[in-house]
């Protein structure tokens, strides 16, 4: 991959995924909010009902408020989306140990779905689908 | 009456599973072990919040059967040993000088003479202690994903609170530390016994890993010409990571670290298959 930053279309894509895998649905049904993704400058903010990605808003926007971010710089989620990534980029609490990425606010329901947001996160890679995923982090497709 | 038919014979493993009743710091606590195999005890100590099932490939292989007596133990409080009686007043909390007691207990109560101990994480953080105190008597140590300090670098209170399910949270945390090589079957396995953990628990271990067993100033104490000291470390290992375990390495003279590719903090569980290419030269070495 050369580019480095997600694009409204690129996470259109993820919601598809993400939408289209009753297992991931059924994963985060409880989960109802909208939190911040960024990924280096660009910043989305993703809603979620009922395990659904119903809406992607490009940001920043002034005084939006959002529950939890997660924020990853913008070389370290290139590295996180290869095929197979390598140590220390493999996983969102890598990434954030290694201090590449973060995450804050209300974390809650973050933690309370940790495996629901993985699995999302892994969703992103270009080769992910329920199929071929190679389960990295977490994130394989089983129900 | 059952449906007559052919015969459907199980597939028997020549694992053995048993409990032991034995005292530990004045209580009496139910343990469950697995064993197999005959020759040199190798005695195997699980990680925080699971249980002795991730040894489970070792006990099942004859190359190293043929050779050891392999002995995995699931720890008061984890898997099918019980809490001691009483647990429901406490708050768990494994210390240094409580995993020393259990394990040396399980190794009196079991007449395990001279044995190999081989522990991954906090297993592989007791080993470095018992090898300073108890070098004497065993044969050697092998520590797994194994550091003599970790920084305390996340809050572990997520894991015991009523709005988020201790299991679940415990296991995905985990998830990370498994390479992302790994065979989907194994993984999952490896991430059920957090799955099924009891509440509180992987905490409790982690108050030993995290803020009792600081050993940075006494390994460089260990006698590896009595006890010799192996180190294996995967690469995908962000929690015990590599240099943290060269750096432990440095300070043990005579100690042997390896770093070990396409494995993370479950080797024995995660990938047993990669995790042979690292573990057999070893207890070849060991058996002389």
């Amino acid at each position: 991959m050369s580019k480095i930053t997600t694009t409204l279309a690129e996470l259109s894509e993820l919601a598809d995924r993400v939408n289209g895998n009753a297992g991931q649905v059924r994963r985060g049904r409880f989960v109802e909010l909208e939190f911040l993704l960024q990924i280096g400058d660009e910043a989305h903010y993703l809603c979620i009902s009922h395990g659904q990605l119903t809406a992607i808003t490009p940001g920043p926007l002034l005084m939006r408020p959002w529950r939890f971010a997660i924020r990853i710089q913008a070389d370290a989620w290139q590295r996180f989306c290869q095929p197979m990534p390598r140590p220390g980029y493999h996983d969102l609490f890598a990434m954030c140990k290694l201090g590449v990425a973060g995450i804050e606010g209300d974390i809650q329901p973050l933690i309370a779905n940790l495996r629901y947001f993985q699995e999302m996160l892994a969703m992103a890679r270009p080769e992910s689908s329920p199929e071929s995923q190679h389960a990295s982090h977490g994130a394989a497709h089983v129900g | 009456m059952l449906p007559m038919g052919p015969p459907m014979l199980a597939e028997l493993e020549p694992v053995t599973g048993r409990y032991m009743r034995l005292e530990i710091q004045g209580r009496q606590n139910r343990v469950y072990f697995e064993q197999a195999g005959q020759g040199i005890p190798l005695l195997c100590l699980h990680t925080a919040g699971a249980d002795g099932s991730q040894f489970r490939h070792l006990l099942n292989d004859p190359e190293i059967t043929r050779n050891y007596h392999v002995i995995a133990f699931d720890m008061p409080w984890h898997g099918k040993s019980l809490p001691p009686v009483g647990y429901h007043l406490e708050e768990y909390r494994l210390t240094t000088d409580l995993y020393v007691d259990t394990v040396m207990a399980v190794c009196r109560g079991l007449e395990l003479e001279q044995p190999v101990i081989m522990g991954c994480s906090m297993g592989g953080r007791i080993v470095l202690q018992l090898a300073l105190t108890h070098g004497a008597d065993l044969r050697a140590v092998i520590g797994l994903e194994s550091a003599d300090h970790q920084e305390p670098w996340y809050d572990t209170d997520w894991l015991h609170r009523p709005d988020v399910h201790g299991g679940e949270v415990s296991a995905a945390l985990v998830s990370g530390l498994v390479a992302p090589q790994a065979p989907a079957e194994y993984r999952w396995e490896t991430l059920w016994g957090y799955l099924q953990s009891g509440p509180g628990v992987f905490k409790g271990d982690l108050y030993f890993y995290r803020a009792d067993s600081d050993y940075r100033d006494r390994v460089g104490a260990i006698d590896t010409a009595q006890c010799p000291v192996y180190l294996l470390t995967g690469e995908y290992d962000f929690s015990c990571t590599p240099e943290d375990t060269l750096r432990t390495a440095e300070r043990i003279k005579g100690a042997q670290a390896s770093i070990m590719e396409g494995l993370g903090h479950f080797p024995m569980s995660e990938d047993p298959r990669q995790f042979r290419r690292y573990i057999m030269p070893i207890l070849d070495q060991i058996r002389g």
